[in-house]
């Protein structure tokens, strides 16, 4: 159990928190045919998109109300309405994904009115779905926005329950038979990458389960190159499948910051869940694999017993280079939590861990104090360490401090395919292991630290010609 | 603050805006972003862009997370000295300093800073939020400097008050007030300059620099490449100054000019008769004004040696590059130059976009490129990606926001703005924009992506 404390600075050094409505937006990017609309001035959508961009290098949709000094004063409504009818007359998005901003949200624009008077006024939008979520700047962080997109999804659109006959879109693909197998829904927090939420849609399919993930970065954000242009997302979570997720016999909720998603749809559908706090690590992935076992009747399939053979492996050739090595991750709380976590069990100590925002699963970060703050605490905090854990803006840092970086979260624009990495279940895991194991060894800068093939093994120190111990 | 909007946007020095009837001058130059079909960044954006290449300053963001915490530490602009303007300082507000106002916290940030950073100058930016709560950043500046014994200038350049452009102009107007003629230089010399609009974006102005140097020109001040705040501060004593970037700090340097007596041009320091002229126009300045006699001739000299040397270096590229087609889209870098410069080497530009551009510079272009000249008011995406697709030119020169528009569409591309990693300017910037783009066109993933799968090939 850590301690959290608070920073009580009054400026922000190198932030690690990034607002709100960003979240909410790439929330909304997992949604198939999607746009996020940031009710706000130019500039909010506008540094989002080049994050955005240069972390996924893709084309990022995501538009402004682009709220003026006047309409800050008198009301932003009238750019709302003009926002929605643009939008719908040049993309034709199947959603529009509304966030508010601080500057909206400090004079209280009413966006359930102008939605409300939109919809008498302009029967055509009949088809287009607007989930309006509230998401100030001056509240929360990323991880919070993003939670707030998909409880306000859920809240929008999920219909009641459908129990017989089962939904017809499980009926799909199976020779036209119905399922048997029950419907499960998979609710992503916003640690997960596209590859990530592929990695359990295959996990889960190796089961023989349906599921629907929402939100699905896997459709959108992983980097196809497609055959036309659009100015909406192309792929993500069909909002048909979003709307019978009530008809779930489950919900898994992958993060923490997912529970209150997760606790709307039991409330509106009654579909029960289960909340996974972490899926990286041998411990976490058995416990996820057991239950999809038991929901959906079958033995853990041989490709993934073997995938776990290959993580024990891994662990066991591995846990070398992590034992007792010094770490210090800066990360939104669910990521840090997941890090940290992992790090413990592979031997690692995490001497400073810092988030930018709180969580209950802070305390849960096996930490002696999780620190509320930003880059300049994690800096600070991270003297002695091994490695620095955060993402590309922990390279300042890194370089002054010598000591190495690993990137992780958003945003990554320093390195390439950022929504390819993978961390979760026992691939991705075994994946950690190498990438974060490999820079250890790097960074001891001693070949001989590693058991090497063309001496007689056991090799002892001080035997004749046996290893040295460390480099001349 | 809506005067000063309309005093920045009502540039007599702006060719933009004098070309303009009176009616339409009194409009301004708003331009308003529409709502849901904007692109581009805000008033702060284009401020931050202008003054925090000032390297030993400390640039803090008064306001909730988002106008920092989204965008910092994503723009190239690089110094050789001091690292501190890339350390992000922002107030980060929570809900209790909108409610109860957030100058105290503004405050204890500015002490902080100073106590941990010492830096010689602060400069707190406005943003929307803190404008709209009625923060009175003006004040708090004001008592802090006196406090803390340095500057601590405000910046008024909230974003909800216009795009990019008018918030380069309201840094200017920040460094007008605050900043330039507060310090006396050590020592002046008769070829003192400024260079006014150069962000040293990858370190532009570091190819461009050498070239003043041997003619012995001192840069005095660039505002705001590279620079130290002192010599920002004391760049009122310049001879001559040459302003880049199109307009975006127009008013410094008109204002400069009738202040301080201190005459100006715009040129560019992309394409090589570009800076030519920009070497040959300073020089003359600069003897107008008593400057060393021979200076015209040395710098006609030097010219002859560097066009010859440029053209000596492009020479292999041209039966290489001969016939390509190029689309060039941008807004900073001046057209005009670069298609001229392209044309030179033989490629064909086959469009080019004038969104930025002023009457004389759409002239210019007709002149180049003549008169069946594809001139582009605006290119939304969806439309640039047709054209690409359509083959209709053989590389994009562009944004970094339309890069992957053109990488989707299987199509060359290079990037000519602000996140750049490679610098075009002067004689060997222009030498390094062609090698880029013939490492661009003649990549050999273009054959193999473009290539269907064999089983999506017709038989």
């Amino acid at each position: 159990m850590a301690v959290v404390t608070t920073s009580n600075k009054s400026c922000a050094v190198n932030p690690l928190k990034m607002s709100q409505p960003l979240g909410a937006a790439m929330a909304f990017m997992g949604i198939d045919r999607a746009i996020p609309l940031l009710h706000g001035s130019q500039g909010c959508a506008s540094f989002g998109v080049v994050l955005f961009v240069r972390h996924f290098r893709e084309t990022i949709p995501m538009q402004t109300t682009a709220i003026s000094e006047v309409d800050a004063i008198l009301g932003g409504e009238e750019n709302l309405e003009q926002a929605l009818l643009t939008l719908h007359a040049k993309a034709k998005p199947a959603l529009i994904g509304l966030c508010t901003t601080g500057l909206t949200e400090i004079r209280g624009d009413d966006v359930e009115g102008v939605l409300k008077n939109l919809r008498a006024k302009h029967p055509e939008l009949n088809d287009l779905a607007v989930v309006h979520v509230s998401t100030p700047d001056f509240k929360g962080s990323f991880e919070d926005g993003w939670a707030k997109a998909v409880t306000a999804l859920i809240d929008a659109l999920v219909e009641p329950p459908r129990k017989s006959p089962p939904s017809p879109l499980f009926q799909r693909g199976d020779g036209g038979g119905i399922s048997e197998m029950p419907q499960v829904n998979l609710l992503a927090g916003c640690h997960l990458t596209p590859s990530d939420i592929e990695e359990l849609r295959e996990i889960m399919e190796a089961f023989g389960l349906k599921s629907i993930f929402l939100p699905d970065l896997s459709g959108s954000l992983d980097g196809h190159v497609p055959d036309d242009f659009s100015p909406t997302t192309l792929g993500g979570s069909d909002l048909e499948w979003v709307r019978e997720m009530g008809s779930a016999e489950i919900t898994l909720a992958v993060g923490e910051s997912m529970r209150p998603a997760a606790a709307a749809l039991e409330a509106k559908a009654g579909v029960p869940f289960v909340v996974f706090d972490r899926l990286t690590g041998l411990d976490a992935t058995d416990r996820f694999l057991d239950l999809l076992s038991k929901i959906s009747g079958r033995a853990v399939p041989d490709r993934l017993r073997r995938q776990r053979s290959r993580l024990v492996d891994a662990m066991l050739d591995g846990h070398f280079y992590f034992g007792k090595k010094k770490v210090a991750v800066g990360a939104e709380p669910d990521l840090l939590h997941a890090l940290s976590a992992w790090f413990t069990e592979m031997g690692c100590e995490v001497r400073a861990a810092v988030a930018p925002v709180h969580s209950p699963v802070l305390e849960r970060v096996p930490a002696s104090e999780v620190r509320v703050g930003d880059l300049e605490d994690l800096e600070s905090l991270a003297a002695g360490c091994d490695l620095i854990v955060a993402n590309s803006h922990g390279r300042q840092a890194s370089r002054r401090m010598g000591i190495p970086l690993f990137r992780v979260g958003i945003p990554i624009f320093d390195r390439l395919g950022a929504a390819h990495r993978l961390s979760v279940g026992y691939r991705g895991t075994m994946r950690l292991i190498f990438e974060v194991g490999n820079l250890f060894l790097e960074s001891v800068g001693a070949p001989f630290m590693a058991p090497r093939l063309d001496e007689s093994i056991p090799c002892h120190a001080g035997r004749p010609g046996g290893l040295p111990l460390r480099e001349a | 603050m809506l005067s000063k909007v309309a005093e920045v946007f009502n540039e007599p020095g702006c060719d933009h805006n004098r070309a303009k009837s009176e009616k339409d001058r009194k409009k301004g130059c708003t331009r308003a972003a529409k709502p849901g079909a904007a692109a581009g960044g805000c008033a702060f954006d284009g401020a931050k862009i202008a003054l925090q290449p000032i390297a030993d300053a400390a640039h803090l963001v008064h306001g909730p997370i988002a106008c920092e915490g989204n965008s910092w530490d994503n723009r190239g602009s690089l110094s050789s000295g001091p690292m501190l303007y890339r350390t992000s300082f922002t107030t980060d507000l929570g809900e209790n300093d909108i409610v109860m106002g957030g100058e105290k916290r503004l405050a204890r940030a500015i002490q902080e800073i100073v106590g941990k950073y010492d830096p010689p100058a602060v400069f707190v930016y406005q943003t929307c939020v803190t404008a709209l709560t009625g923060d009175d950043v003006e004040a708090v500046c004001k008592a802090a400097s006196r406090r803390f014994e340095r500057p601590v200038i405000p910046v008024n350049a909230p974003g909800f008050v216009g795009g990019k452009n008018l918030g380069n102009r309201l840094a200017g107007e920040a460094l007008l007030e605050h900043v330039i003629g507060t310090v006396e230089p050590e020592v002046t010399t008769p070829t003192d300059i400024n260079v006014i609009g150069e962000y040293n974006v990858a370190g532009e102005l570091w190819q461009v620099k050498p070239l003043f140097d041997r003619l012995g020109i001192r840069v005095l001040s660039c505002i705001s490449g590279d620079a130290r705040y002192r010599e920002i501060a004391s760049s009122h004593r310049a001879r001559a100054a040459v302003m880049v970037c199109s307009r975006a700090l127009i008013n410094v340097a008109r204002k400069m000019e009738e202040r301080y007596g201190i005459p100006f041009f715009e040129g560019s320091f992309y394409g090589i008769s570009d800076v030519s002229d920009v070497l040959r126009n300073i020089a003359r300045l600069l003897v107008d004004r008593g400057g060393p006699a021979d200076l015209a001739e040395r710098t006609e000299t030097l010219i002859v040696q560097e066009e010859q040397r440029a053209w000596a270096q492009l020479e292999p590229y041209r039966a290489r590059l001969q016939g390509k087609r190029v689309l060039l889209v941008t807004g900073g870098v001046k057209s005009w130059s670069v298609v001229s410069a392209l044309q030179e080497i033989g490629m064909v530009v086959v469009g080019t976009s004038v969104k930025k551009s002023t009457k004389e510079d759409k002239k210019r272009i007709e002149a180049i490129m003549g008169e069946d000249a594809h001139m582009i008011e605006s290119l939304p995406p969806r439309e640039m990606y047709g054209m690409l697709k359509d083959a209709r030119a053989d590389v994009l020169m562009a944004g970094g926001r339309s890069m992957f528009v053109a990488l989707k569409a299987k199509v060359p591309f290079l990037d000519i703005n602000q996140e750049r990693h490679h610098a075009f300017a002067g004689y060997e910037g222009m030498v390094s924009l062609v090698d880029e783009l013939d490492k661009a066109i003649y990549s050999p993933v273009w054959a193999q992506v473009r290539k269907p799968a064999p089983w999506e090939r017709e038989r």
